[in-house]
């Protein structure tokens, strides 16, 4: 198995295991622009931590994805009529 | 404040979305039906104190959450902080890595690899607090900060609980990959 801190030797700051472990802070955005630039910076030259990046990049979109799902019919009207009854 | 008479044209916006997470949360068409009424309702009551310009998405979902954990306050589970701890970070991506070596195109079939249901069944078996924190960063893009409010615990209870739920999610996926062959089993797991 390959560990993510193989490649450090031929990898700029901030190190593989850095940028690892702000892998999800990274793709959450939340990250300051400072950070986010020294993570980008990181991933132009290392192809093995873009590789996992892009890995949970696409992980959370699945997720995001295959979670969400469309409103029953009526519900809407259903929510709404309840709130103009306490109108009445 | 917030004028009760734009009520539903402000809010109109974010059902879906407040569906969707309640639909997770409860595991339940009629119980997510029921706790989105419910939570227009309590949005509707108490819009006049809501404070215009502010986040109102994340308003109205910590209104979800706090009427999602009233009503199954009882038989709510409290995860333990330190649960699943010991399991392995990215334990997905290590394992389909063991097995194959992943390249882009790996990383492209993700989407088709688990099915809606495999995705639905691994978050829904999340801790509930793990899976809040989960829903609210990955599907409906929430900051921690505002995860943070919607919840009402520190950020750095939110960060814990999304490295958590992620690890565990992860975990979850992993056996359906490997019931689908597309992964090796775990030795220890299966023993």
């Amino acid at each position: 198995m390959t560990e993510s801190t193989s490649s450090s030797a031929e990898c700029s700051e901030p190190s593989c295991r850095e940028a690892v472990d702000e892998l999800f802070t990274f793709l959450d955005g939340q990250l300051t622009d400072d950070r986010r630039t020294a993570i980008q910076g990181h991933l132009d030259d290392c192809s093995h931590c873009l590789e996992q990046f892009d890995f949970h990049a696409e992980l959370k979109q699945v997720v995001s994805e295959k979670c969400r799902t469309e409103l029953p019919d009526g519900l809407k009207d259903r929510v709404f009529a309840a709130l103009r009854a306490l109108d009445d | 404040m917030a004028d009760q008479a734009t009520f539903v044209e402000d809010t109109e916006p974010f059902m879906r979305s407040l569906y969707s997470t309640a639909l997770r949360l409860t595991n339940n068409a009629a119980d997510a039906e029921d706790l989105v009424q419910e939570t227009y309702l309590r949005a509707y009551r108490s819009y006049a104190s809501f404070q215009e310009g502010t986040n109102l998405r994340a308003w109205l979902f910590r209104i979800l959450t706090n009427a999602h954990i009233n009503r199954y306050r009882a038989k709510k589970r409290r995860p333990e902080e330190s649960e699943f701890d010991d399991l392995e970070d990215f334990y997905l991506y290590r394992k389909l890595q063991d097995r194959s070596g992943l390249g882009r195109s790996a990383e492209d079939e993700l989407m088709d690899m688990f099915s809606e249901a495999e995705v639905v069944a691994a978050v829904e078996a999340l801790p509930e607090a793990y899976r809040s924190a989960v829903l609210l960063a990955d599907v409906e893009g929430f900051a921690y900060k505002e995860i943070a409010e919607i919840l009402d615990v520190p950020i750095g209870t939110v960060m814990s609980r999304l490295h958590r739920g992620r690890k565990a999610l992860q975990r979850e996926l992993y056996e359906f990959a490997v019931s689908r062959g597309l992964a090796d089993p775990d030795p220890v797991a299966t023993a």
